[in-house]
């Protein structure tokens, strides 16, 4: 109870404080819609000319892929590393720390909170590429639910990701450095950059033992179709082995962390 | 039975060796070198219910390091901490309820937001009920003239404005032990004055355990009785405030600006420095009303002025018969 109040009470002041950026977040949108908007054009381009698909996907599929790409990106983006370097860095960590609050909550609720400020900003402008570039694909009743609700857990799960990531800071003070790399094997292992059935087979079996594919493409295959109930809930079970795992994983991290935290800076 | 108590509490650091320049550093490359700092050297003492201690010594003598040590931020290297009966370090749930640490930098509130809505959040955390809530904020909207600032975005106030809201924030949940680090740094003298009288006044109703450090003596004779003063990592003194002041601090300083200063300064009393017109002379507390009327007397004095020493001085001469160890 103490701790669903204090998620409440957390995530109102992080959409309270969304509120105070409309444009910057409109702006951040705008960004995250132009980059699929590319490989869109690409993709569809190619499908079209190859004879209308490539790697199992239509022209039509690819602009569903990535369309239902931008909620997932609007939803997942957790705390990045650099946050992680000034706290450590400047001993802005102190205060969270001597507070009877794990840390790891007050961010998650925090992030949360943005989530429906950017979501209706995001609406209108997915209505708008709908509209522009007409997909075909009509997913049922489940498959929207089940879709919704996986970029929930992938966004918890990205969260836990970066998060765990960020802690790295306590060791090298730069967790940012790895933080670079890891967006790149994201970025060829998620199905962010290009749907995994166009990368090679040996990606895409890697893809299968990593948490990131399950951040984004396990929830768009969801509602374009290109999976059915039973791989959507083993894509839920992926999902929530991941969070488990990660999770075990950052507490045993965060402990050691703070055993080694110097507490610099202030 | 004490609410602090510590017992041969030693932190050592272990911080790179660098020289300067390009050459050290592509030689750090390859060959990092490293050295141990024992920041705090095998300290002891207790701290008593309601008690406000204050916590002295020049910058990089231990104070924070230690005040990190009793609120969990940092682990000993060796000795151990008691706080309300826990162990800090295991930064227990139900210790960091009870306790509250306040730097001078605190930045706990929602930049974007009003204090009133962070405080909201502070309620959620701490468990606080809605009515002593209530009050509690009333209160110190009183006592710290908030009434004007808590409904202002935080990145909109001064910087003293900002730390009497975060101040009043870190107070809500009334911690049974507060430990302040410089929390009137940077700060103008009515703003110092307003947060020391609040300290004060809210140790006093709530019967809560301070523990303080600050640069600024009027802060530690405002709230002190007793001192514990730390350096190089080792207590060097630990008693009355009256006493460290009869014991150290047992004169004060005259600066004369003459149009001529008479070639004998130094029967006044200990020269620390003389240039052109301008004299600074250390006299003795008792003699200060009478070196000052000769001084008058014996030159054609434009202007004077007489001061406590500096906190710094005063634990200066404290350190004098300490050297630090090697």
């Amino acid at each position: 109870m103490r701790l669903a109040n204090a998620y409440w009470v957390q995530a109102r002041l992080g959409l309270q404080a969304q509120m105070q950026y409309r444009v910057a977040s409109l702006f951040s949108i705008l960004g995250f819609i132009i980059e699929p908007v590319v490989y869109l054009v690409v993709w569809r381009t190619i499908a079209t000319a190859q004879g209308g698909a490539i790697a199992g996907y239509t022209a039509d599929e690819f602009v569903a892929y990535y369309i239902a790409w931008t909620l997932v990106r609007v939803t997942n983006i957790g705390l990045t590393p650099y946050v992680w370097d000034g706290r450590i860095q400047q001993g802005r960590i102190n205060d969270h720390l001597t507070t009877p609050l794990h840390l790891f909550h007050r961010d998650l609720a925090s992030f949360a909170g943005w989530k429906p400020v950017w979501i209706a900003w995001w609406i209108p402008l997915a209505s708008l590429l709908v509209l522009v570039f007409q997909p075909q694909i009509r997913p049922s009743l489940w498959q929207i639910l089940a879709f919704f609700g996986a970029v929930i857990t992938g966004f918890v799960l990205r969260f836990i990701v970066l998060w765990v990531l960020g802690l790295t800071a306590f060791w090298t003070t730069r967790a940012s450095a790895l933080f670079e790399i890891v967006t790149t094997a994201e970025l060829l292992l998620s199905g962010r950059l290009v749907p995994l059935e166009l990368m090679p087979p040996w990606v895409q079996t890697l893809a299968n033992w990593l948490p990131f594919k399950w951040t984004f493409q396990g929830p768009i295959e969801v509602v374009i179709g290109k999976t059915d109930a039973a791989g959507t809930a083993a894509m839920f079970g992926y999902q929530f082995l991941w969070i488990a795992a990660l999770g075990v994983l950052t507490a045993v991290v965060w402990k050691r962390a703070i055993r080694r935290y110097s507490a610099v800076g202030s | 039975m004490p609410v602090v108590s510590v017992d041969s509490l030693t932190k050592t650091f272990r911080v790179p060796v660098r020289e300067s320049g390009l050459a050290a550093s592509v030689r750090s490359l390859f060959n990092r070198e490293f050295r141990h700092v024992e920041a705090v050297k095998a300290i002891d003492f207790t701290i008593e219910p309601g008690e406000i201690v204050g916590f002295l010594g020049p910058n990089g003598a231990g104070k924070t390091t230690t005040l990190k040590m009793l609120t969990g931020l940092l682990y000993p290297t060796s000795g151990s901490a008691s706080v309300l009966d826990h162990d800090p370090s295991l930064r227990e749930r139900e210790l960091l309820k009870r306790l509250a640490l306040i730097m001078g930098n605190r930045n706990n509130l929602n930049w974007d937001l009003p204090a009133l809505d962070s405080y909201e959040l502070q309620r959620a955390i701490y468990e606080i009920p809605k009515d002593q809530y209530a009050s509690r904020v009333e209160s110190f909207v009183e006592l710290l003239d908030l009434g004007a600032l808590i409904d202002k975005p935080v990145r909109n106030l001064s910087l003293g404005e900002r730390m009497k809201v975060e101040i009043g924030g870190a107070l809500l949940h009334h911690p049974e032990v507060l430990f302040l680090d410089e929390p009137t740094l940077g700060l103008d003298v009515t703003m110092q004055q307003r947060i020391r009288t609040f300290i004060k006044e809210h140790s006093r109703k709530t019967g809560a355990t301070v523990m303080l450090t600050s640069h600024y003596m009027a802060d530690i004779v405002a709230l002190c009785e007793r001192v514990i003063v730390i350096h190089h990592g080792r207590i060097i003194y630990d008693g009355a405030l009256s006493n460290l002041a009869d014991q150290f601090a047992g004169y004060k300083t005259i600066t004369v600006t003459a149009e001529q200063l008479t070639p004998s300064m130094e029967s006044y009393g200990s020269v620390m420095s003389v240039a052109a017109q301008v004299a600074t002379v250390r006299v003795a507390r008792a003699e200060v009303s009478a070196v000052a009327r000769r001084m008058l007397q014996d030159m054609s004095v434009l202007d004077i002025s007489i001061a406590e020493p500096p906190i710094e001085d005063v634990i200066a001469d404290v350190f004098d018969s300490s050297e630090p160890e090697t």
